[in-house]
This record gives C-alpha cells, sequence and structure tokens, in this order.
C-alpha cells in the first residue's frame, strides 16, 4: 500500500553521510538503503515522517518534518483541543524537547502528561 | 482478588509515575498478580519474574481497550522484569508500559531468557510513546541506571524494537550509557528468530505492512465513537422530521430518525469498518477519497434495492459519501504508513467536500421534507 506521492519532507544530504547504515535499519518502509558505501533514498514516497532516520543519524544527514499522519490529531489541532479522547499534533511536533519526556517536571509537565496519557493511536 | 497481596518488590525507575513501592494504591499493581511468577537473583537483588502464558484476566483486558474500555491508564509498572531464567549474559528486551504491549511481547517470548526492560511511556504503546518522546532516549537513559542493568548484565547490548526508533538516538544512548541499542524486530513475534540467528533480523522483519487481520482488531475503535455520533444525529434528525415533517409529530420523527439511524450506521460502516478493510483494494490513495468510493457504493447499492429514491434519496446519497469519506480519513491515525504532510494534503481538499456534501445533503433532506411528494 502506498500513500500520497510527492508529499514527503525528508531530505538527505550525501555530503555528510559516512555509510554507517542506521537509517537503513530502521525505516520501516525501505525508504533508504545503503548503495556504494552511502545512504540513498530509493523509495521516497513510502516515507511517512516518523523521524527514525534522522533522529538515529549520527552525522545529521537527514532532515524530516517529524509528525504522525493522523486526521484526528490535525482536527483537534485546529479546533485547539487537547488531552481529549485523541491527541493533538503538539504532541509529535517535537519529541526532542517534549517537556514530558525527561522526568523533571517543567512549567508543561503535567499538561504535558495529560496530552500523552490521551494516547489514541 | 489478590490484588491486595504483598508483590514481590520492583526495581523500578525512581521518579517513574508508576512506581511501584509496598502500600501504593492497588490500582498502580493492577498487573502484578496474573503476570509475577516469582523472582529470579541477580547482583543487585531479586527481579520479578513474569510468565509468558496470559491469563483470562490478561485476555479480557486486551479485548476491553480494543473496544476502547479502560484504555487509559492500562499499564504495567515501569522497571526491570525477567522472562525464563536469564542470567548476566542474557539480552535485555526494551519495552513501553501499556499492559497491552508488555502481555502481547511477553506472549511471544516462548524458550528464551531474557531481562524486559519497561520504559515509562504512560501506557502508550512502542511506536506511538516513540512518536511523542515518551519512549526516548532520556527516559532510556533514566531507566538504564535506575534499574541497574550495567550490574545485572555483563554485556552492554540493548534490544530495542525497531519502532522505538523514531524516539532513541542510538549513538546518544551509546555516549550516557555505555550500553549499544541494537534494533530488534518491527514486529515482536519475529523476536525470537532475531535472537536465535545472532542478532540479525532479516529485510522482512525490518518492514512494518498493515495486513487484514491487523486492520481489523483496530475497527472497533473507529466504531465505538462513530457510533455515538450516528445515535446523536439520527436523534436530531427525528426531532427535525417531526417538526418540518407533513403530517403527525410522533410518525414523522420515528419514521425518519429511524431511517436515518439506518442510513447512518451503514454510513459508518462503509468508512470504518468496509474501507479499512477493504483498504488496499479500494481505489485511489487519499484515504478520504477510498472512504467516499466505498460510501457511494453502499448509497448506490440502496437506490438499487430501492431503499433510496427521489431528492431524500439524494440527500442520503451525499451524506452517506460524506460520512464515509470523513470517517475513511480518520483511519490515517491508524494506519502505519501515512504522513503528516500526506494527511494534510489530503485534508485541505476532502475537508471543505465533506462539508459541502453534507451541507447539501441536509439542506436537500429538509426541502424533501417539505415539499409534497419530497419523500417517497
Amino acid at each position: 500500500m502506498k500513500y500520497l506521492a510527492n508529499v514527503t519532507t525528508l531530505r538527505l544530504f550525501k555530503d555528510l553521510c559516512t555509510g554507517c547504515g542506521t537509517c537503513a535499519v530502521v525505516c520501516p518502509h525501505g525508504v533508504l538503503a545503503i548503495e556504494s558505501r552511502l545512504a540513498r533514498v530509493v523509495d521516497r514516497d513510502a516515507c511517512m515522517e516518523c523521524g527514525a532516520c534522522s533522529r538515529n543519524c549520527p552525522e545529521e544527514a537527514i532532515t524530516v518534518q517529524v509528525g504522525v499522519g493522523c486526521a484526528q490529531a490535525v482536527i483537534n489541532s485546529a479546533l485547539g483541543r487537547s488531552g481529549e479522547a485523541c491527541c493533538g499534533l503538539e504532541d509529535y511536533a517535537s519529541p526532542a524537547t517534549d517537556c514530558g519526556t525527561s522526568g523533571s517536571e517543567g512549567a508543561c509537565g503535567e499538561a504535558s502528561r495529560q496530552r500523552s496519557r490521551s494516547g489514541c493511536c | 482478588m489478590s490484588d491486595l497481596c504483598c508483590p514481590p518488590q520492583l526495581i523500578s525507575c525512581p521518579d517513574a509515575k508508576n512506581r511501584v513501592a509496598p502500600g501504593d494504591p492497588p490500582e498502580s499493581r493492577r498487573d502484578l498478580p496474573t503476570s509475577i511468577v516469582g523472582e529470579v537473583m541477580s547482583p543487585i537483588g531479586p527481579v520479578p519474574r513474569v510468565s509468558n502464558q496470559l491469563s483470562q484476566y490478561d485476555r479480557l483486558g486486551m479485548w476491553k481497550v480494543r473496544w476502547g474500555i479502560g484504555r487509559m491508564g492500562y499499564t504495567v509498572a515501569p522497571g526491570l522484569y525477567a522472562l525464563g531464567q536469564p542470567d548476566e549474559g542474557s539480552e535485555v528486551l526494551v519495552t513501553a508500559n501499556y499492559k497491552m504491549t508488555f502481555d502481547l511481547l511477553r506472549r511471544c517470548l516462548t524458550n528464551v531468557d531474557v531481562w524486559i526492560l519497561v520504559l515509562d511511556t504512560r501506557g502508550v504503546n512502542v511506536w506511538c510513546a516513540a512518536g511523542k518522546g515518551t519512549f526516548g532516549t532520556d527516559e532510556l537513559a533514566r531507566c538504564v541506571e535506575a534499574a541497574g542493568v550495567n550490574a545485572v548484565v555483563r554485556h552492554r547490548r540493548l534490544i530495542v524494537p525497531q519502532l522505538g526508533a523514531p524516539g532513541i538516538a542510538a549513538h546518544e544512548v551509546r555516549k550516557r550509557t555505555g550500553f549499544s541499542v541494537l534494533y530488534g524486530p518491527v514486529e515482536m513475534r519475529d523476536i525470537p528468530a532475531y535472537l536465535e540467528k545472532g542478532r540479525q533480523a532479516t529485510p522482512a522483519m525490518r518492514r512494518k505492512d498493515f495486513p487484514v487481520t491487523e486492520r481489523a482488531v483496530l475497527v472497533p475503535m473507529e466504531l465505538v465513537p462513530a457510533l455515538k455520533w450516528v445515535v446523536m444525529s439520527s436523534g436530531a434528525m427525528a426531532l427535525l422530521a417531526g417538526i418540518l415533517g407533513r403530517g403527525p409529530f410522533v410518525a414523522n420523527a420515528l419514521l425518519h430518525g429511524s431511517r436515518a439511524f439506518l442510513f447512518m450506521a451503514l454510513g459508518t460502516f462503509a468508512g470504518a469498518v468496509a474501507t479499512p478493510i477493504l483498504l488496499p483494494w479500494v481505489p485511489g490513495r487519499s484515504f478520504a477519497l477510498k472512504g467516499a468510493i466505498t460510501g457511494l457504493t453502499v448509497a448506490l447499492i440502496l437506490f438499487g434495492g430501492g431503499f433510496l429514491r427521489g431528492l431524500d434519496g439524494l440527500a442520503w446519497l451525499l451524506l452517506i459519501t460524506a460520512a464515509s469519506s470523513f470517517l475513511a480519513m480518520n483511519f490515517t491515525g491508524s494506519s502505519t504508513f501515512t504522513s503528516l504532510s500526506g494527511v494534510k494534503r489530503e485534508m485541505k481538499i476532502a475537508v471543505p467536500a465533506q462539508a459541502v456534501l453534507s451541507l447539501a445533503a441536509i439542506g436537500l433532506w429538509m426541502y424533501a421534507l417539505l415539499i409534497p411528494g419530497g419523500v417517497s
């Protein structure tokens, strides 16, 4: 099954790649492969923007706007709903800086936990 | 229930939300009575040992959460567990603290001796929690340290589910904990084979597909909220038909209310059941388009069977198509291959189209009620 063509925000900067191959290992849709000891995008339209490749690239040679392809989350964000039956986009926007992650109670610790608790997906 | 029995002390992550300690309220250790079958001694003390068998309680719980009952907070206590008789050379499998995830993982692990490190993902499965960042580098590093994994095993390897990779930066984990992250297979059922082959995954084990069985188990979660809407809106339409319709209030309300319930239930079936099940075979790539096609097909069958006719029938054709399209579009969140960029692109066209169709349908439906012979 293939989703829409020509939409992904995935970018690979070849000059930074050292060919470690982690991106090809973590991609659940075979978007990336190692060819001639360097990463190559071999099935661009299969990308679901999960961000596994960019997060695991030690050279930061891959960028992608990470998100979850969930219409309900888009609707919730548009309506300014959060913490209800389903999740909103802000839960996913930047996993790295999610204040609910670190175990520390930041300013939005409780709100963030409330949101993550809802776990619709 | 043996809920109030003294559980073996868990070696848990200290500031984890679901930390289990003697004296904690019973609901925070709801996993304990059924899955813990003893303990395994380790250099840092006894570690609770879990069974690879699911109890009736586990199976009932799994069925319930599939229908959305008690789905929030269906958790196990984070921390380190033993399965089989692991020792200092055994692998450490990392997972999430959604109880269904934990149970399915246990069930897959027959004839292996492993440690299981459960991260606190607040009851969310690995893939979603990785997307949210709760199944992440920080939480993994914290849990490895808190559970004393470096004292429990001699090697320095952690086996992390491949679908945890959106949250985990393997190179950072190594820097911070000294442990190498090895990405295991996508599906838990492949773990024994992966371990047997010396921690090697075949290319097929690295792919996430979306087979019909997996689509089918997700259907109830689509159905439950949709049916609430069906009941509410057919109630509203019954009321409206009673007021607007030609003839007695009760007769009109009953007739049109029950028709509304039936047709909307069929629209829901088209969008939330038929489209997910038939996903690869319904034409189109956009989920909204797939749903519209399924809905239109159902409506045309109703026309062919004589259940829909005239203006009122046309109104229902539009509404069934729009509802099915909307519900199918919402299935993007359950699917395993849609991207946010793609969903946004399809919504840009689909949402206005669904709104226009629905408004036209309701206008037409009311008009058919008002004019003589509008409803045939």
